[in-house]
């Protein structure tokens, strides 16, 4: 059975169709890469899978693990093991890192019937992370992203990842905005979590992040349906000849449907 | 769709302390005059220079009228509708000790997460517990005894240590100060008092919890406490009512005298009855609290959570009378449902190089009303005075309201004074990235909430940060709907 089987999905932001027609399967312990162009519907395929709200489904079905994913809140997609990884993580003043993350932790494990972590035990899971992801122990202490440079940002979010440890991990423009010392370290982190049992799309403009995470299958997104697919050389082929060799008009800047802020 | 306007199946706890106890009580017959201050003052046992004040501030009271300058609207308090006196039926006297209490009483406290008994044995706080018009137990006295240290309820405080009451009562808030203010002082029945010797550190933290029980009673408290020079004391306060359909009149009276070197660190956290969320019922909490810094280096510190109340008016603030003295006052102050808040400080400059810091947290939901009302004052001869404000408004939902009312009167070229504002609403985004990381809504509002109330909540004692931490998530349960 596919982790995530995605039938013919059409989702419109406000009234305008966004995404029209997607069809996607991911295995267990496969990683895909989605690539296209800015305004093609990258994000907005990562946000109606998480769940979030003014993303309407006109048409099409999700399954996770051959259950309905359209029907369920977005917290219950989290704790059934969705895990986006935002292209703009969120600051939240005034709560400390650890204790927002030992919260999520324990609310995913409480749904899923398992024993909440203490303090300890989870300070000793947290650290271990850390030390894999290059990060300091200062990151525990401040508030949610408040003041986080760009990339740290971005390294919070795969620090929230190997602690949630999810079943199917979405990674949003991770790579973006990170310079190549910070992709390296972050590729390095998204490696470690391969595994037989986890599945990853990877949504990403550019070629790079695949010269350090090698995708199973590559699909090229454009104006809201998979144009291309294809093995890691697609996105090699990409590089060399761009968008436009592909036929793709790259110069689309409509993004009424991304979050850009 | 916007966080606003999503709906959520909340449990919609009820209010926790809504029960009425079974206690047989001495209630005086509704209405106000001189008759029943006499009535008072005699169940007391107050000597006649107590009384003749009493009466002085009634006679005053008459003369004044309700202020109406607070952004609060309410039906009309009928003066003569109220029982201004309520106390229930003991056996003797007074109570040597926790036996002699009615265990009703006891179970009270204990459902109110107060156990008298165990709080003298185990915990390390020193608790008077206010019921309706008089205090029932202290618990702690003999140890605090040993130090020096007074620590009773009010009407102990008359009889044993009537110099220190005389010197010090209505010498922060005069019985002319304002019309709540008047009327407590005319009939005022209980409280605590507080008296800490020079040099003394107190070992424990104070704390007074009051109880409204008795229907149509309305309760009238007064708080006095003395930190002579390099004393401290932390003082804490919580407060409870049953739920009833009419609504119940609250005015307190706090005063706070430091002198050198003295610090008083005076905690609240108020958790009256709201009222439904139609706003029917709850308690119209109409306080005075003030503080004077009177001797050099002395330092007053106010920390308020305020969840409960229809209705809240209070400002306490700080007199900066003593060179380089120091006034803070870090507010939360929630409103939710039909609940109206009017709250702030004054913080008044009266010494060389005084520092006062005021940072304020109004959170509206439902249909609650916030308005911070401050004063910072500084008067001319206040050379060097220094205020920093920090007001900041968080708004869950479309039909509540937040309000900022500073009023700034520098009167000295030397000081600084800034004032900082901001409002905010809780964000869908921050919503949905909790959600995402498996966060129901109840626990993200109640997370972001506490992290938007972080810079006040640590400045409670430990015991009471956790209470408060909880009760704000209560508090705001169903607000997100």
């Amino acid at each position: 059975m596919r982790m995530l089987e995605i039938r013919n999905l059409h989702v419109s932001v406000g009234g305008k169709e966004i995404l029209r027609g997607i069809n996607l399967e991911v295995a267990r312990g496969e990683v895909h890469a989605i690539m296209g162009p800015n305004g093609s519907g990258k994000s907005t395929l990562g946000y109606v899978l998480a769940g979030r709200t003014g993303y309407e489904v006109t048409q099409g079905e999700v399954y996770f693990d051959g259950e309905n994913l359209l029907e369920m809140s977005v917290e219950e997609r989290a704790c059934r093991g969705v895990f986006l990884a935002f292209q703009y993580p969120v600051e939240i003043p005034g709560v400390g890192n650890m204790y927002f993350l030992k919260a999520a932790l324990n609310a995913q494990r409480k749904f899923r019937g398992e024993p909440e972590v203490d303090a300890m035990q989870f300070l000793k899971l947290v650290k271990k992370q850390l030390k894999a992801l290059k990060m300091d122990e200062v990151f525990l202490q401040r508030a949610v992203n408040v003041g986080f440079s760009g990339g740290e940002k971005k390294r919070n979010e795969i620090l929230h990842m190997s602690v949630l440890q999810p079943k199917l991990a979405l990674l949003d423009e991770t790579d973006s905005g990170l310079d190549i010392d910070a992709l390296q370290i972050v590729s390095e982190g998204v490696n470690a979590l391969r595994s037989e049992d986890r599945a990853m799309v990877l949504v990403t403009h550019y070629q790079r992040l695949l010269n350090y995470i090698t995708p199973d299958k590559v699909h090229v997104l454009a104006k809201g349906r998979i144009v291309h697919e294809g093995g890691k050389d697609l996105a090699l082929e990409l590089e060399k000849s761009g968008y436009a060799g592909l036929g793709i008009d790259d110069t689309e800047t409509d993004r009424g449907a991304s979050h850009a802020r | 769709m916007v966080a606003d306007s999503q709906t959520i199946s909340a449990v919609n706890q009820e209010y926790k302390y809504g029960f009425v106890s079974d206690i047989e009580s001495e209630t005086a017959p509704p209405g106000l005059s001189e008759h029943i201050i006499r009535f008072i003052s005699a169940k007391k046992n107050e000597p006649q220079w107590l009384l003749d004040w009493r009466l002085k501030a009634y006679r005053h009271w008459l003369t004044m009228v309700e202020p109406t300058w607070a952004a609060v609207h309410y039906e009309p308090v009928d003066y003569q509708a109220i029982s201004y006196y309520s106390a229930p039926k003991q056996k003797k006297e007074a109570p040597k000790s926790l036996d002699e209490i009615d265990p009703e009483l006891l179970r009270t406290y204990e459902k109110l997460g107060i156990p008298l008994r165990e709080q003298e044995r185990l915990s390390g706080i020193a608790v008077d517990a206010v019921f309706d018009s008089v205090s029932v137990a202290t618990t702690f006295k003999g140890k605090l005894a040993e130090m020096g240290i007074v620590f009773c309820s009010f009407s102990e405080a008359v009889q044993h240590h009537p110099d220190l009451v005389r010197k010090y009562l209505g010498s922060v808030v005069p019985h002319t100060d304002n019309f709540f203010a008047a009327l407590n002082s005319a009939v005022f029945s209980d409280g605590s008092f507080c008296y800490i010797p020079k040099g003394v550190r107190c070992p424990m933290e104070l704390s007074t919890y009051f109880r409204i029980n008795t229907a149509n009673t309305g309760q009238f408290e007064r708080t006095l406490i003395v930190a002579e020079a390099g004393s401290y004391v932390s003082y804490l306060e919580g407060c409870t009512a049953p739920m009833r359909d009419e609504n119940q009149l609250h005015a307190a009276v706090v005063e706070l005298i430091a002198l050198d070197d003295a610090e008083i660190k005076y905690s609240t956290v108020q958790n009256w009855y709201p009222g439904d969320k139609d706003g029917k019922g709850g308690i119209y909490n109409f306080v005075t609290k003030r503080g004077a810094c009177r001797g050099a280096r002395s330092k007053i510190s106010w920390t308020q959570v305020e969840t409960g109340s229809a209705i809240t008016w209070k400002y306490p603030s700080c007199l900066l009378q003593g060179e380089n003295s120091v006034g803070e006052f870090y507010s939360v102050a929630i409103t939710n449902n039909r609940q109206q808040a009017d709250t702030g400080t004054k913080m008044i400059h009266i010494g060389k190089n005084t520092r006062s810091t005021i940072i304020s947290k109004g959170i509206s939901a439902g249909f609650g009303q916030n308005t911070y009302r401050g004063m910072v004052k500084v008067l001319p001869a206040a050379h060097g005075a220094r205020n920093y404000t920090q007001c900041d408004s968080l708004l869950i939902g479309d039909h509540c309201g937040a309000h900022t009312v500073p009023y700034i009167e520098v009167g000295n070229v030397t000081s600084k004074v800034e004032h900082e504002a901001s409002t905010s609403k809780i964000g869908e985004d921050q919503l949905f990235y909790c959600a995402q990381r498996g966060l129901s809504m109840e626990d993200s509002v109640s997370l972001i909430v506490n992290g938007f109330c972080k810079q006040v909540l640590k400045e409670l004692p430990m015991e009471f940060a956790v209470e408060a931490q909880k009760l704000l998530g209560l508090s705001l349960e169903g607000s997100v709907g």
